[in-house]
């Protein structure tokens, strides 16, 4: 993909923005379950205060009930390869990846959490 | 006492006369209540340190050779052995001891000993190793900077650090590179009013050397038997006061 500094005179003629440039935004596979805990843009931009938040009270207070659960991002995030196996959400292109990669923002979350689904955390399926 | 009198009694009498009355309720008959004081929390509320958790190891049910506790103990947390076994962390032994007079051979568990004044606790530079409410010593991974001064305070060796990265964790028991971790009394298991892992698995291989519970429920079964028979704690001489307790040394 060509990057937007190259396009910028076009830009600037046409005024309006490649769809190559528009399509480098992150793309990544479908959840299933029904509906996100949180709307969308309230989860774009504070999906960490509500795990760090909701870790903090599950590890230091044994607190197990909460709807920002690490594991239930992943049961309805996670998706499937050809073989029907579980591709880390880690993983190039997957859910946490993309949007990762795309800001350049390295998440140390998974060196120590399972990044597939346990047996018990299968959503929508 | 009906509702309506309630209106004409002064706020304070009437929550006397209340508390009395509940009084009454929970000690209903000797050794029977209809409140169960020590009942695990739900999952909602905060560990309480009503509630402090213990588990006694009977040595003179421990089988030499067994070690279906560590087995299980792996299994539940997903420790898997490498090539390299002075890397493999190892949340619980089994130790043989011979008194070299007597001869006498003793077999028993050695893991986190759950200390009331954890020297892993008070030593650590972040916070990241401490102490719960229930008394269940943790290392809380988010704040672990892999240091490692906790594990040369602990009398024990209860704790290993993680050398190599790690993959297949078990979603219950998060662990990974530059990180300490040991016995966590399988945390998960107990906020939801399950045994550990090693408690269940000497069970179910018939031995019953192991016994969990909470330290403080005096009516309880682990407090009745610590009552009943002789223990010890390793290493009292430190004061560390441990949650753990052996009988049989």
């Amino acid at each position: 993909m060509g990057s937007v500094w190259q396009l910028l005179p076009l830009i600037m003629l046409t005024g309006v923005l490649p769809l190559s440039v528009i399509a480098d935004e992150p793309l990544f596979p479908r959840a299933r379950g029904e509906r996100c805990v949180e709307p969308v843009g309230v989860m774009r931009r504070a999906h960490f205060e509500f795990l760090n938040h909701q870790g903090q009270q599950t590890v230091e207070r044994g607190i197990r009930i909460g709807r920002h659960s690490l594991a239930d991002c992943i049961g309805c995030h996670a998706a499937r390869d050809q073989n029907a196996d579980w591709i880390p959400v880690s993983a190039p292109g997957q859910f946490c990846d993309s949007c990762h990669s795309y800001a350049a923002v390295r998440i140390d979350c998974f060196s120590c959490h399972r990044a597939v689904p346990g047996a018990d955390q299968v959503m929508g399926n | 006492m009906a509702a309506g009198d309630t209106s004409t009694l002064p706020r304070r009498e009437f929550l006397g006369r209340a508390s009395a009355l509940a009084g009454l309720v929970v000690s209903f008959a000797p050794g029977m209540r209809l409140i169960d004081l020590a009942a695990a929390k739900p999952d909602g509320e905060a560990a309480s340190a009503e509630v402090r958790w213990g588990m006694l190891v009977d040595a003179t049910r421990c089988v030499s050779g067994c070690d279906a506790c560590v087995n299980a103990c792996a299994t539940e947390h997903g420790l898997e052995m490498t090539d390299r076994p002075e890397i493999d962390a190892q949340w619980i032994r089994k130790v043989d001891l011979i008194d070299e007079n007597s001869g006498k051979e003793i077999s028993l568990p050695v893991m986190c000993q759950h200390c009331e004044d954890a020297p892993c606790v008070a030593v650590c530079p972040t916070g990241a190793s401490f102490r719960r409410e229930d008394g269940i010593v943790l290392v809380n991974k988010h704040t672990c900077i892999g240091c490692r001064y906790c594990m040369m305070a602990c009398p024990y060796k209860a704790r290993s650090f993680i050398h190599i990265n790690l993959v297949g964790q078990r979603t219950h028991s998060p662990r990974g590179k530059g990180t300490v971790e040991s016995c966590t009394f399988c945390v998960h298991r107990v906020d939801r009013d399950r045994e550990p892992a090693c408690v269940e698995a000497c069970t179910a291989a018939g031995h019953q050397a192991l016994l969990f519970g909470d330290l403080s429920d005096n009516e309880g079964e682990l407090a009745q038997r610590l009552g009943e028979v002789q223990t010890q704690q390793l290493r009292s001489d430190l004061g560390t006061n441990p949650g753990v307790h052996y009988h049989g040394l």
